[in-house]
């Protein structure tokens, strides 16, 4: 068995999956569920129903704000009792439409049955229009708007969809759990988007951490029929499901600095995304739900669950006992990359994958000391970046210095913070060149534009 | 052995001298022209490189200052303007003087006022913690604690209170160079006009909250409710977005925002006596019953208009105000 992984830098934590025995279960319905208008990237999602308004399981209720933007559903049926700014994970206050659940009843159009529906549609557009329509984004974190991704710009080509069933994270269980107990639907979902960019082959990429996953997908593939759809069975290794990483390990191929990964022909897809993909286009039904690792050393029961979106995190964690005495830190996410938690009123979005708790110990900082020059993080870094060098621009605020060092470029994984001997939180301060960085470089565009535009207007007023 | 050594101190001077003529001919040759004016104008200067006058260092501004057709644009927040003054008398420009400026930190939301809902045990910078979130408290607008401003101070001005865990601001020491307002990602801090003697009266909160809100949050905080812009009598003072703003232009000290501001947003520092709150209510009081008496004697137009606002706010009022306050001069 051939092993595949990316070519540079990476780390190997300990996986932990803990909760990879724990079927996927139905969470029950919350009494309130608050949806946030701006769970994706791009223009936040314009409400279209008012305060009292009867809604139903899957009826839009909010329209995209823009190009890249995302049609949002209601996730349960019931009365709509406000929609006002209300605070995140991280406290930042968003508009959410809060809506009292009364009942559960499914809008019309859409299959609610478990029949699985086989048949590709013929026509791309109509797939991705459907994905559109669906809400569909992808799930593997980022939450980008999936029929945008699936638009290559003119003049690209894509020549292979790649599905991330990689899940390199450690704890994180829940792409397992959708691959083992819902793999037909997955591989149907894989075979729509393979259609969509025109039939192009398709790698399905899954760790060799999941040996029943790999095994149980090999066998649907089989049974489905499906021509061009491979699994690719990856070396363990963080962080392979980066969208760059995976190209490299798949592919061979780099994507260079700013570039999208449709420049070396390349589409990647999370399994959640591939399933949701599923639903929306053979069943008619939008992103309602998704799943929700519950896990730590420190929380007694491990849950894979399935979660309606909006959710509020305090009513997930009521209905698992509540937290543990011995918590200090809930993650949002997996412990690499996930953000903690500030709010556990805030509710789940479309792109929630893991909530995870962690003790005063996993959590506390060594003390920070000298950087020796061993160079372990330069080794690590994915990307090729140099972190001790940008942590020292960063902090000497030289954002020219960063920009020239691709600061830019970091993918915030967190490898060199993990390997680096000294404890220096050089994460921390990369994030701080990163985001200077990318403010000038929008600034620089915006004055670009800017000049453009005026430069146009002046030639329009001398004809 | 004597004719070695005599050879070898031949050869070096002889070798010294042609050295230096070669030297002192090419720097005669490539030698850089520059007005001597700039080193005149960096000698007045304060040397303390700071960037506050938006320079990379005193250097840059000398050289920017000399070329520059008038000194409008250049001004040295830390010299002031005595610096200004000297740099006039070398230039041979007139400089128009400025009021000198502080630091003011518009937060203050105690640790008693702002209780912290969650504990922050990360990276400690404030930058840092911005991207994360919104911060320890319910508040997120105020400050984050973790003492960016303070680091970024050259001056020393800067320090945190461990009793409040707020940034204090030094008078003596702060030069209103401005380090501490970009390096706060909060953008608490602003430079406001010293006042005179100090005197200085503001809104110490930049909480854009709906006044629930902001007050669930934070005891100390600005609710918007607009009575210190109903009760200015200099038109001093603008509540946009939730929040209240003196203009420091238009403030006359009278302190009477001070006294009716119900959550003690508004602060007035170095002031010779405390603030006796009573005593300015009463003074309120006695105006708007005054002012009701007279509209009752005028004529009824002006008299309607009156009664829509009687905390002062109708233009004739305000008039009668600023010229007793002339008066009081």
């Amino acid at each position: 068995m051939s092993k595949h992984t990316f070519a540079i830098g990476g780390v190997h934590p300990h996986d932990n999956k803990i909760s990879r025995e724990c079927a996927l279960e139905q969470l029950p319905l919350a009494p309130t569920v608050y949806i946030s208008v701006a769970q994706h990237i791009g223009a936040p999602s314009v409400p279209c129903v008012a305060v009292g308004d009867k809604v139903k399981v899957g009826q839009v209720i909010a329209q995209p704000g823009g190009f890249v933007g995302a049609f949002i559903h209601s996730s349960v049926s019931g009365t709509v009792k406000s929609i006002a700014p209300r605070a995140d994970l991280a406290g930042r206050a968003s508009t959410h439409i809060e809506i009292a659940v009364e009942g559960d009843e499914w809008a019309e159009g859409i299959d609610t049955s478990d029949t699985l529906v086989t048949t590709i549609p013929e026509d791309p557009k109509a797939i991705i229009e459907k994905i559109r329509l669906g809400g569909v984004v992808g799930l593997g974190g980022a939450t980008f708007p999936t029929h945008v991704k699936l638009s290559p710009p003119p003049g690209s080509k894509c020549e292979r969809v790649i599905i991330n069933g990689c899940e390199c994270e450690p704890y994180l269980t829940s792409d397992f759990r959708t691959l083992l107990e819902k793999g037909e639907q997955v591989v149907v979902g894989a075979a729509l988007l393979k259609k969509a960019m025109g039939d192009v082959p398709c790698t399905i990429a899954i760790e060799e951490n999941k040996p029943e996953a790999i095994a149980h997908i090999r066998e649907v593939i089989a049974k489905l029929g499906y021509e061009g759809i491979d699994v690719m069975v990856m070396k363990m290794m963080y962080p392979q499901g980066g969208e760059k990483q995976l190209i490299d390990a798949v592919m061979h191929r780099q994507v260079g600095s700013g570039a999208l990964p449709i420049s070396v022909g390349a589409v990647v897809q999370n399994v959640a995304t591939a399933l949701a993909v599923y639903d929306a286009v053979q069943k008619g039904k939008p992103i309602v739900d998704n799943s929700v690792t519950v896990t730590g050393e420190c929380f007694p029961k491990q849950a894979n669950l399935v979660v309606r979106v909006g959710t509020p995190l305090q009513y997930i964690i009521d209905y698992l006992g509540g937290v543990p005495e011995s918590a200090a830190k809930i993650i949002s996410g997996g412990p690499m990359m996930g953000r903690a938690v500030a709010n556990l009123q805030a509710a789940t979005v479309k792109g929630t994958g893991a909530l995870l708790f962690l003790t005063e110990k996993q959590t506390r900082r060594a003390p920070e000391t000298g950087c020796i020059r061993c160079g372990k993080c330069a080794d690590a870094c994915p990307m090729g970046l140099e972190p001790f060098l940008l942590n020292k621009l960063s902090k000497a605020a030289d954002w020219d210095a960063c920009e020239a060092n691709a600061a830019q470029d970091c993918i915030e994984c967190g490898c060199c913070l993990y390997s680096c001997p000294a404890h220096i939180p050089l994460l921390d301060n990369i994030r701080v060149g990163k985001g200077s960085v990318l403010s000038a470089i929008r600034a620089r565009a915006a004055a670009a534009k800017a000049a453009a535009e005026a430069a146009k207007a002046a030639e329009a007023a001398k004809n | 052995m004597a004719s070695t050594i005599i050879w070898t101190i031949a050869v070096i001077t002889v070798l010294g001298l042609v050295l230096a003529l070669v030297l002192y001919l090419v720097a005669q040759k490539f030698k850089v022209e520059e007005d001597p004016r700039i080193d005149e104008v960096e000698k007045v200067m304060p040397g303390a490189n700071c960037g506050g006058c938006g320079f990379a260092g005193c250097r840059a501004f000398a050289e920017a200052a000399v070329k520059a057709p008038n000194l409008d644009n250049n001004y040295c927040p830390v010299g002031g303007n005595d610096t200004m003054a000297k740099v006039a008398a070398i230039l041979g420009y007139e400089v128009k003087a400025k009021a000198p400026m502080v630091a003011v930190v518009r937060c203050n939301g105690t640790c008693e006022a702002r209780p912290k809902v969650n504990e922050y045990d990360g990276y400690a910078s404030c930058y840092v913690k911005s991207l994360l979130y919104t911060g320890d408290t319910g508040c997120a607008f105020g400050c984050l604690g973790c003492g960016d401003c303070v680091n970024a101070c050259q001056f020393g001005a800067l320090s945190m209170d461990p009793a409040t865990g707020l940034p204090v601001v030094d008078q003596e020491k702060c030069t209103a160079c401005g380090a501490c307002v970009k390096a706060c990602p909060k953008h608490i801090i602003e430079l406001r006009p010293q006042g005179p003697r100090g005197m200085r009266v503001f809104v110490s909160c930049i909480n854009k909250d709906k006044g629930p809100v902001a007050k669930k949050a934070c005891a100390n905080a600005c609710i918007g409710c607009g009575i210190c812009a109903k009760t200015c009598t200099h038109e001093a003072i603008t509540v946009e977005g939730n929040i209240a703003y003196i203009d420091p232009a238009k403030c006359k000290l009278c302190r009477e925002c001070e006294a009716m501001c119900p959550t003690g947003a508004i602060h007035g520092v170095n002031f010779p006596k405390p603030l006796d709150k009573d005593a300015i209510k009463e003074r309120i009081k006695a105006r708007q019953q005054k002012a009701r008496e007279t509209a009752e004697g005028n004529a009824p137009a002006v008299a309607n208009k009156k009664a829509d606002a009687p905390l002062g706010a109708s233009p004739s009022e305000k008039v009668v105000k600023v010229k007793e306050d002339k008066k009081d001069e």
